[in-house]
């Protein structure tokens, strides 16, 4: 009898395991095999070269690390500042303020935008020579004439200004996802401590913060997750990758395999990429599930 | 009985006269001939070549197309692997790409219908447009000497300048610049006159390399860019940063648009349609794109001006596009038969009006507009890589590509770039012998 029920269960988790084997393990399997390679992606020979591109990787291509660092950044930037934007908003929103419902459909916008779009309508806006030079003018206009400056052309500020774009697009998310959790806290726990004599701040430290660790671990990993791997934006800021500064993992990914020919090296970059992002969201799963716990 | 008999014959006939039918094919499959193609700009040229071709043979050409280019290019790999690439394709990339897919066994080789009647065929082509899918014996590529694509146009990458800017700087709009002194002499005049010099989009790295080697070759002759791709020079050679020093004097003149680093060419195109810059470095192809954005733009073609006496200066160019029959078909020679129409005097007169560039077939020039005849006039000083018979290593390429960029962004000095991909040549060579 137990043995049967057993059975059912699998039975019933057995279409979801075949679709995620069918879709993920197996072409993850497929891809790490292809990676042991040398291989154009044309001929139907392959030169096995073992761990040699995975050895390539780690030592050799700098280029490589590079982008990991430009797309670490952007992650911080999205981590910090896109989060604490979106964490803002929805603490402001879960208030009874006026026109609450339209300022949710408005954050959510950007977000729902193709990421194409945004980099190309953010270039307009921000560039002067082929775009409306707002930011520029807006500097000039509120008397900082000296800011004025190429935000995409310059090294110095092409990729910051990549990041807060992507900030920008991404915060909707985080806002949705704040938000809800913010609705789950019970009201009476924030009346109780007024009736203790808590002020708006110890409330916050002390109620809204610990319930919303959870959801805060949420939205770091999919930040974390989604920042990691950002490219179309930077295609429709930068046009690609500004001699490396504004270079990026999946974009290095791309040069291998369209560029360079190189389709076993970059099926090695993609499971090493893949492989960096799952220790990452692992590592703040651990800090989060512990800073819960404590 | 009698009525289930009859209802037997009849069942029976009727089974016969559709079986018979069945046998029948409404619309023979093995003459419908399949393309695909990533050129959004000329599909409805093809289109309407496609119903002449129909009308006149009763075969019909499909041309599929996929765009982007980048989209495109992914299609035709992924369908290589699955052996499944339609009757004529055309193929994205550098030579050692084509060299892997007629390897693979993908492409078919031209050869005899090409020699045919006294080579009636291939003499039809410009020679340079044919050239570039030609594999001569001994290649480095081990492939079997043939011919291996169809030019159907051509395409040659040089500069534009814009007569009516020319005017307002009070330079001779039927003059200009033929030396890299004057080019630069101009970038001065151009900055103290808060105008955008060249545009082009240097963001994509192969219009940079363009652009390079057309210098390489000015600077140092053709023979020794080759030796530096065959190992024999160092990219650390006086030639080489004297190469890369272009760029870096072309920063400092102010000969440059802002932003050029991070330009798509969409942009620059954009710009020098409107009148917003003075020069573009651009392909052929631009003769379309510009009359498309403003049929009143005032420019004539030119030459890069060149830094040295010693050596031509030459431009990028031979065949734009072409297409490759695929050596798995069920239709071969209906397929051969279709380019060889397809790349006729009339059609492609038709085709080069239709879509502005220029054609590959060599006896339609008179038609063509006076524009792109000047880009066609040029064509003498055309050179393409796909013509050697060795390509430099992706690696030494993306370094030399980025280095440049890091020149026009005042990162690097040409001294400095030409050391680094010195040493990124060297690792690659090494590699190579192990």
């Amino acid at each position: 009898m137990k043995l049967k029920a057993v059975l059912e269960n699998y039975v019933f988790v057995l279409p979801a395991v075949i679709i995620f084997s069918i879709f993920y393990v197996i072409p993850f399997i497929w891809i790490f095999h292809l990676g042991l390679y040398n291989w154009d992606g044309i001929l139907p020979t392959k030169v096995f070269v073992g761990l040699n591109n995975f050895k390539e990787i780690v030592l050799q291509d700098p280029a490589w690390w590079q982008a990991m660092m430009n797309a670490g950044y952007i992650t911080l930037i999205a981590l910090t500042f896109q989060n604490a934007l979106a964490f803002l908003l929805a603490w402001a929103c879960d208030r009874e303020i006026r026109m609450k419902n339209f300022y949710r459909v408005i954050f959510f916008i950007p977000p729902v935008l193709s990421e194409i779009v945004v980099g190309m309508v953010w270039r307009f806006i921000i560039n002067d020579i082929d775009g409306a030079n707002i930011i520029n003018r807006m500097l000039t206009a509120a008397g900082f004439p000296n800011l004025v400056h190429n935000w995409l052309s310059d090294p110095k500020t092409a990729l910051t200004t990549v990041a807060l774009v992507h900030s920008w697009k991404g915060f909707g998310w985080g806002f949705l996802i704040f938000l809800a959790g913010l609705q789950t806290i019970p009201r009476e726990l924030y009346e109780a401590a007024r009736v203790d004599g808590a002020n708006a701040w110890q409330s916050f430290k002390k109620i809204t913060v610990p319930l919303m660790a959870p959801v805060m671990a949420l939205v770091a990993i999919l930040t974390i997750l989604g920042s990691m791997q950002v490219f179309t934006l930077i295609l429709g800021l930068v046009g690609g990758e500004f001699a490396g500064h504004t270079s990026v993992p999946v974009l290095r990914i791309l040069t291998s395999m369209r560029v360079s020919s190189r389709f076993g090296y970059a099926c090695a970059q993609g499971i090493s990429f893949g492989l960096i992002l799952v220790v990452i969201s692992f590592i703040q799963y651990r800090f989060s599930h512990k800073a819960k716990q404590a | 009985m009698k009525l289930s008999l009859r209802l037997s014959c009849l069942l029976l006939l009727t089974c016969g006269i559709s079986g018979f039918l069945g046998c029948i094919p409404k619309e023979d499959s093995s003459k419908v001939i399949t393309v695909w193609h990533w050129m959004t700009d000329r599909q409805s040229a093809f289109q309407e070549l496609s119903r002449r071709y129909e009308a006149t043979t009763g075969i019909k050409v499909n041309f599929e197309l996929y765009a982007p280019s980048e989209a495109y290019s992914s299609k035709v790999r992924a369908a290589a692997q699955g052996i499944n690439l339609p009757d004529i394709f055309g193929i994205l990339g550098e030579k050692r790409d084509f060299a892997s897919f007629i390897n693979a066994g993908h492409v078919l080789d031209l050869t005899p219908y090409m020699d045919a009647d006294g080579k009636r065929w291939g003499d039809s082509f410009f020679p340079k447009a044919l050239e570039v899918n030609i594999f001569t014996e001994g290649n480095s590529y081990g492939t079997k000497a043939g011919v291996y694509g169809v030019p159907i146009d051509i395409t040659t990458i040089q500069m534009v300048y814009n007569k009516s800017l020319f005017k307002k700087l009070g330079l001779d709009p039927d003059n200009p610049p033929s030396s890299f002194n004057e080019f630069i002499e101009i970038g001065k005049k151009i900055k103290a006159n808060n105008m955008q010099g060249l545009v082009s989009g240097w963001t994509e790295a192969w219009m940079i390399d363009c652009f390079a080697y057309n210098y390489a070759i000015n600077i140092m002759g053709e023979e020794k860019v080759l030796n530096t791709i065959r190992g024999k020079v160092s990219y650390a050679d006086p030639d080489w940063v004297k190469v890369f020093g272009i760029f870096k004097d072309m920063r400092e003149s102010g000969i440059l648009a802002n932003g050029i680093v991070t330009m798509i060419n969409k942009t620059a195109e954009q710009l020098f349609a409107n009148d917003k810059a003075v020069f573009a470095f651009n392909g052929s192809w631009c003769v379309n794109v510009y009359k498309g954005m403003n049929p009143d733009l005032d420019y004539a073609a030119m030459l890069p001006p060149k830094v040295s006496d010693k050596y031509p200066m030459v431009i990028r160019g031979g065949a734009g596009s072409s297409f490759m029959v695929n050596a798995r078909s069920k239709n071969k020679e209906e397929t051969v038969r279709f380019l060889k129409w397809f790349t006729d005097r009339e059609q492609q007169a038709y085709f080069s009006k239709a879509t502005q560039n220029i054609p590959a077939n060599k006896d339609c020039l008179k038609d063509i507009p006076e524009i792109l005849s000047q880009f066609a006039d040029d064509m003498e000083f055309a050179i393409h890589p796909n013509i050697w018979d060795i390509s430099e290593f992706p690696a030494v390429t993306e370094s030399i590509d980025k280095g440049i960029q890091l020149i026009l962004i005042g990162e690097r000095s040409p001294e400095q770039v030409a050391s680094e991909v010195a040493k990124i040549k060297e690792r690659e060579m090494a590699k190579k012998n192990n």
